[in-house]
């Protein structure tokens, strides 16, 4: 077995026994230092789990979840690549909406909920427009950011060869501009995960979020801590994906990120 | 006439900001292989971004062949220091490949130019490699090779060997004489290292120590080619050309230590 492979090797083997040693501390525990009612134990939480699944809810939830984060997350992306690429091609548009984007990206989509169902309503556009704002703010700026720090000499060697200003954007400024996306992107996935909960409030009947606060009024904790379980599954699985995805693409524009490799 | 005219350059970069060049005056013909040395820091790559169309003079004539210098052409190539005017999602051959796709030439020229001009810079063969995989050395023949592709007549080279390990930098050297003798280009070569500027040059520009730098002494190489960096003529030449710099320097050093 080669170094490398031992390693990785070593390093799941790590992971496995760090979960097994918690999720069987915490079994152990449960039923005699805490309350199975507050805090229950895997087993149950499990068998909940199963039962649902079985019914076929949980994976319509997560799939309602999914969809939404997807089109969310597609749509912010979206505009916040077009947005930064204008914002950080053009001084005055960059002028005018950095103010906006500086106050709102610290505004939570949480925030926003009540002028949104005022605004669109209770429905999917509701959801998906919190999802796409909770992205966009993250990707324009990271797209702007890139776009100014394309490096000097790039751009004075393409205006050597002749290329025109479209040419300069096209062949130079969006491709080294692609890293700092998918940077952005990244980040926002992150979010959108996470604010899929907080959009799953608005009067939803399904969705992972919705299956977490519906426990609460029958105090049926394992259905929240399925809940929990499954979307963090998820993210972890679409930030993996996202990474094997994007990896080969990064590693190729990465370099460009100010600092080449000897 | 010469083929390159600086006439009286002045160069600043706001209307009241001080003079970083004054009155330059330099002429070259047309295949030579001019270097210019001077303290670091005097205006060196200010004045090869002049030539190069990144700047403007702010006074002054500045021409090539018999036409002014108005913006970045394809005459005029630079070579940076700094590998970073390459493309790092493009592979090697790509990257030379890159100026003639800006012109829009049909893909399968393209390729076999591009892949002439890697011949000649000795890299033929390694054009899949992206930037980022290699070296030093190599990343400077590919900016080579793509400045040669276009068959621009003038190439400007900013310190390209500096950051490169002494051997490396030796062959690259022996290599850039043998591709200007064959493909007659005029390169201007700005470096601080005096024997390679002797080694590489027909002449060599002294620049003063800046603001206000200006050219202070053109010194012929009259040693015939393949050059010894050990013979007895070329350490005189070291040490003519080591005098009259060692005084700009000292110059700069001076300043430095009255602002401390």
């Amino acid at each position: 077995m080669s170094r490398v492979a031992r390693r990785r090797g070593l390093r799941v083997l790590g992971y496995v026994a760090s979960v097994t040693v918690v999720l069987a501390l915490w079994q152990y525990l449960s039923g005699r230092a805490i309350i199975p009612l507050l805090f229950p134990s895997p087993i149950s939480t499990w068998k909940v789990g199963w039962g649902l699944a079985a019914k076929g809810q949980l994976g319509a939830d997560a799939w309602a979840s999914l969809g939404r984060i997807l089109a969310g997350f597609v749509l912010g992306s979206a505009l916040g690549v077009v947005g930064g690429m204008f914002m950080g091609s053009f001084r005055p548009v960059r002028l005018f909406f950095e103010p906006y984007v500086q106050f709102l990206r610290f505004l939570p989509a949480l925030a926003w909920i009540p002028a949104v169902m005022l605004w669109l309503g209770t429905g999917e556009r509701a959801k998906i427009t919190l999802l796409a704002y909770t992205t966009v703010f993250i990707v324009a700026l990271n797209t702007m950011v890139g776009v100014t720090r394309v490096p000097r000499n790039q751009v004075r060697a393409a205006r050597s060869f002749g290329a025109s200003r479209w040419q300069i954007f096209c062949l130079v400024t969006i491709p080294a501009t692609v890293g700092y996306m998918l940077t952005g992107m990244r980040l926002a996935m992150g979010n959108c995960f996470m604010t899929v909960v907080a959009a799953e409030l608005v009067a939803s009947d399904t969705g992972l979020g919705y299956l977490i606060f519906s426990s609460r009024q029958w105090m049926q904790t394992e259905l929240a801590f399925v809940g929990i379980f499954v979307l963090g599954m998820m993210g972890l699985v679409a930030d993996q994906i996202f990474r094997a995805a994007t990896g080969k693409l990064l590693w190729r524009y990465e370099s460009s990120l100010g600092h080449s490799r000897q | 006439m010469a083929y390159i005219t600086f006439g009286g350059v002045d160069f600043r970069y706001g209307l009241d900001d001080p003079l970083i060049i004054r009155n330059f005056n330099l002429e070259l013909e047309r295949g030579e292989l001019f270097t210019l040395v001077g303290p670091s820091g005097c205006g060196k790559t200010t004045v090869l971004h002049m030539l190069a169309g990144f700047e403007s003079p702010s006074a002054g004539v500045l021409q090539v062949d018999a036409r002014p210098v108005r913006g970045p052409q394809r005459d005029r190539i630079v070579i940076f220091q700094e590998p970073d005017s390459l493309y790092p999602w493009l592979t090697g051959l790509e990257n030379v490949e890159f100026p003639l796709r800006v012109m829009g030439v049909p893909r399968a020229e393209r390729r076999s130019r591009a892949e002439e001009a890697l011949r000649l810079v000795g890299l033929h063969g390694h054009g899949e490699k992206h930037p980022g995989h290699l070296s030093g050395g190599m990343k400077q023949r590919i900016q080579l090779a793509r400045a040669l592709v276009l068959d621009a007549p003038v190439l400007l080279m900013d310190e390209p060997f500096a950051a490169l390990d002494a051997q490396t930098r030796q062959i690259l050297q022996e290599e850039l004489v043998q591709i200007a003798a064959r493909t007659q280009r005029t390169i201007l070569f700005i470096t601080h290292d005096i024997q390679e500027a002797i080694f590489l040059a027909d002449r060599i520009g002294v620049m003063t120590a800046g603001p206000e730098a200006t050219l202070k002494t053109i010194v012929d190489v009259p040693l015939p080619r393949p050059r010894m960096r050990g013979s007895a003529a070329f350490g005189l030449l070291y040490e003519e050309i080591n005098q009259v710099l060692s005084v700009e320097v000292r110059r700069v050093l001076r300043r430095e230590d009255s602002l401390l």
